[in-house]
């Protein structure tokens, strides 16, 4: 909708004024977000950044470059406990173990992005399916990961101990400002990587592979290397949701989290990040807080209630806010397929073009 | 000991390979992988289990109930999720067959909760006779044996004889061309969602009478159902039910050698079938038009 004049004004980070301030408003509001929220929603806030780092690389391969993930709780794991696991067992400080993490999962990507060399549609959502229940079957089968336990991921230290330089992250806010800053860099490095070479050739492999190869994207390169970033930022993004959580077990990687993930990336808007980071805000907030606590709503949660109560049962009650997510998924595809951000540029469009 | 493990692979196969047939009539149809598959027959399950267990009903009237309804929940769950759908994309359609899956699968927690219930199928698993000298076999596997064949027969004089099946197999080469001749495609999607919901109703009591019965217990024979599609190439009915039993004998023969390993063998045997062949073992090679 914004016309582009040349190359260099569709590379700006900030494509205007108005942009650039809303955008620093925008940060100043999130550094000062702990000043004026309650301690839990900080826990929120904390999920709801990781969250928004892996939808953003979950964008990359599902809305950028036209693949489909069902494994990418897979990857999550293989984040989680690789950082955990180096951190506790070798002296690896906080940061280098996060982006070692983040290439182990890129190299699974890696590999799981050869088979999708000729693999599409349904039959990639299969094999990476697979990939996701196969990887939450070893980890919990062999001891070396804890097995079936689960672990606790070790303190959060920030900076080298020995030579008396580090700082101990302990509370949930001190750990929201060190995700914040990482959330910030890999959103921004995900929006210039679209403007690269690299992106030009992920969307011209979404729009028709056929097409690209024939204009010289070579498929193999770009489609594995798709896989393995997207990969990198879901094990980024798993081995800070360790800390977050304090401790995981295998069974927390499970098919309705990659299923969960994939339903940020569709509600939010595919190809955008803005919609990424949007649809990733909305599901964790209603998964995590709303479509929990459907029992305490003023007057629906009592209707709720006596209703479950004379057909259905008040214990089973939780499970309200799958039936919901469920629907939300069926009701955007069929009405509204570019998610939110479809319906954020509608809305920019009227009030541009007001009062006609 | 081998021949045993042959026949319980070969009966667990066949029933991965009857389940994983519902899967494949629909993808065969509309090209629609559907991914609650197996919490429809969860629900219908559930159903069955609801009538035995309030109502008191011989297992047969309950098992006659619970097919009628199958049938009505496919119908249903085509007509609200996928007929609405304006042309779709496949990651779309994959997004509304999750979705059903969340919804069906919450309802069940709603309605009969997480804990864990034994399902009374007529048809046990330890109950052993001796057909033939040295060979013995479960009431459970011989249902399995007779249930598959007489589907496999049914499915084949259906597909080949009757004006439906034509009509479906019609609408699944090209839908605009069966438009043109006079088929209502509406209808055909809607009894293709019918008659797989059934199959995977009936599927999925068999299986629930092997383990428990809770929300959760139709995901991972569902999966396998599915390597079990894939692996026979999901287009061709017998090649699914030939890849069901190849899949449930790899899993015994791989179960007995490393147990702790048997859960992923379907995964794994995913992953190398779609990388060597995707297109499956059975099936014609599928070559994409530009």
């Amino acid at each position: 909708m914004d016309m582009k004049r040349n190359y260099y004004e569709d590379i700006e980070v900030f494509g205007s004024i108005a942009v650039t301030v809303w955008s620093i408003a925008f940060l100043v509001f999130t550094f000062t977000l702990p000043l004026y929220t309650p301690n839990y929603y900080i826990y929120l806030l904390n999920i709801v950044l990781v969250n928004v780092i892996l939808a953003v690389g979950l964008n990359i391969l599902v809305g950028y470059t036209g693949q489909i993930s069902l494994g990418h709780a897979g990857f999550f794991a293989i984040g989680a406990y690789a950082t955990a696991l180096l951190m506790t067992h070798f002296p690896v400080p906080f940061l280098p173990a996060l982006i070692i993490a983040g290439l182990i999962a890129a190299f699974f990507g890696f590999i799981i992005g050869l088979p999708a060399l000729r693999l599409e549609g349904p039959y990639l959502a299969i094999a990476t399916l697979g990939f996701g229940l196969t990887i939450m079957h070893i980890i919990g089968t062999w001891d070396v990961f804890g097995g079936r336990m689960g672990i606790h991921a070790p303190p959060l230290v920030l900076g080298i101990p020995a030579l008396g330089m580090s700082v101990v992250l302990n509370s949930d806010i001190k750990m929201y400002y060190l995700i914040l800053v990482i959330t910030v860099l890999m959103v921004l490095a995900a929006r210039n990587l679209m403007k690269t070479r690299i992106g030009r050739a992920f969307v011209a492999i979404r729009d028709d592979d056929i097409a690209a190869e024939v204009m010289g994207v070579n498929l193999t390169r770009y489609k594995t290397l798709s896989f393995a970033i997207s990969a990198f930022y879901a094990g980024v993004a798993g081995g800070l949701y360790g800390f977050i959580v304090g401790f995981f077990d295998p069974f927390s990687f499970n098919l309705i989290l990659s299923i969960v993930f994939l339903v940020m990336v569709v509600v939010g808007g595919l190809g955008s990040i803005l919609g990424a980071v949007m649809g990733a805000v909305l599901i964790t907030y209603l998964q995590y807080d709303f479509l929990k606590n459907m029992g305490e709503l003023p007057v629906f949660g009592d209707l709720l209630i006596s209703f479950s109560r004379k057909w259905f049962t008040v214990i089973g009650l939780d499970n309200f806010g799958g039936l919901l997510l469920g629907l939300i998924m069926v009701l955007i595809v069929i009405f509204e397929p570019l998610g939110m951000f479809g319906i954020w540029i509608r809305i920019k469009k009227y009030w541009k073009t007001w009062p006609f | 000991m081998i021949g045993q493990l042959i026949i319980e692979g070969l009966a667990i196969g066949a029933c991965y390979g009857l389940f994983g047939v519902a899967v494949a009539i629909i993808y065969k149809t509309s090209d629609v992988i559907n991914f609650g598959q197996g919490e429809m027959g969860m629900i219908a399950t559930f159903v069955a289990y609801h009538i035995l267990v309030q109502y008191n009903l011989p297992f047969w009237m309950a098992f006659i109930i619970t097919m009628i309804f199958a049938i009505i929940l496919g119908m249903v769950i085509e007509f609200l999720f996928l007929r609405p759908a304006k042309d779709p994309t496949v990651l779309g359609l994959i997004i509304i067959t999750l979705g059903a899956e969340m919804m069906l699968m919450s309802l069940a927690g709603w309605k009969w909760g997480a804990e864990q219930k034994n399902f009374a199928f007529p048809l046990s698993v330890s109950q052993n006779h001796e057909v033939f000298p040295g060979l013995v076999l479960n009431e459970w596997s011989m249902g399995v044996f007779v249930l598959t064949i007489l589907i496999m027969l049914f499915l084949f004089l259906f597909f080949r004889y009757s004006k439906l099946g034509i009509a479906m197999r019609a609408t699944q080469q090209n839908q605009n061309a069966a438009k043109i001749m006079g088929i209502k495609v509406e209808r055909v999607f809607s009894f293709t969602w019918a008659i797989s919901s059934l199959i995977g109703a009936i599927a999925a009591m068999f299986f629930a009478a092997r383990s428990v019965l809770d929300p959760t217990y139709m995901m991972e024979p569902f999966m396998r159902a599915f390597a079990a599609a894939v692996l026979g190439g999901l287009t061709s009915i017998p090649g699914v039910v030939l890849g069901g039993i190849c899949l449930g004998l790899i899993e015994n023969f791989f179960g007995y050698a490393w147990p702790h390993w048997k859960p992923i063998v379907a995964f794994v045997v995913i992953i190398l079938v779609l990388t060597i062949k995707p297109s499956g073992l059975f099936s014609k090679h599928y070559v994409k038009k530009v």
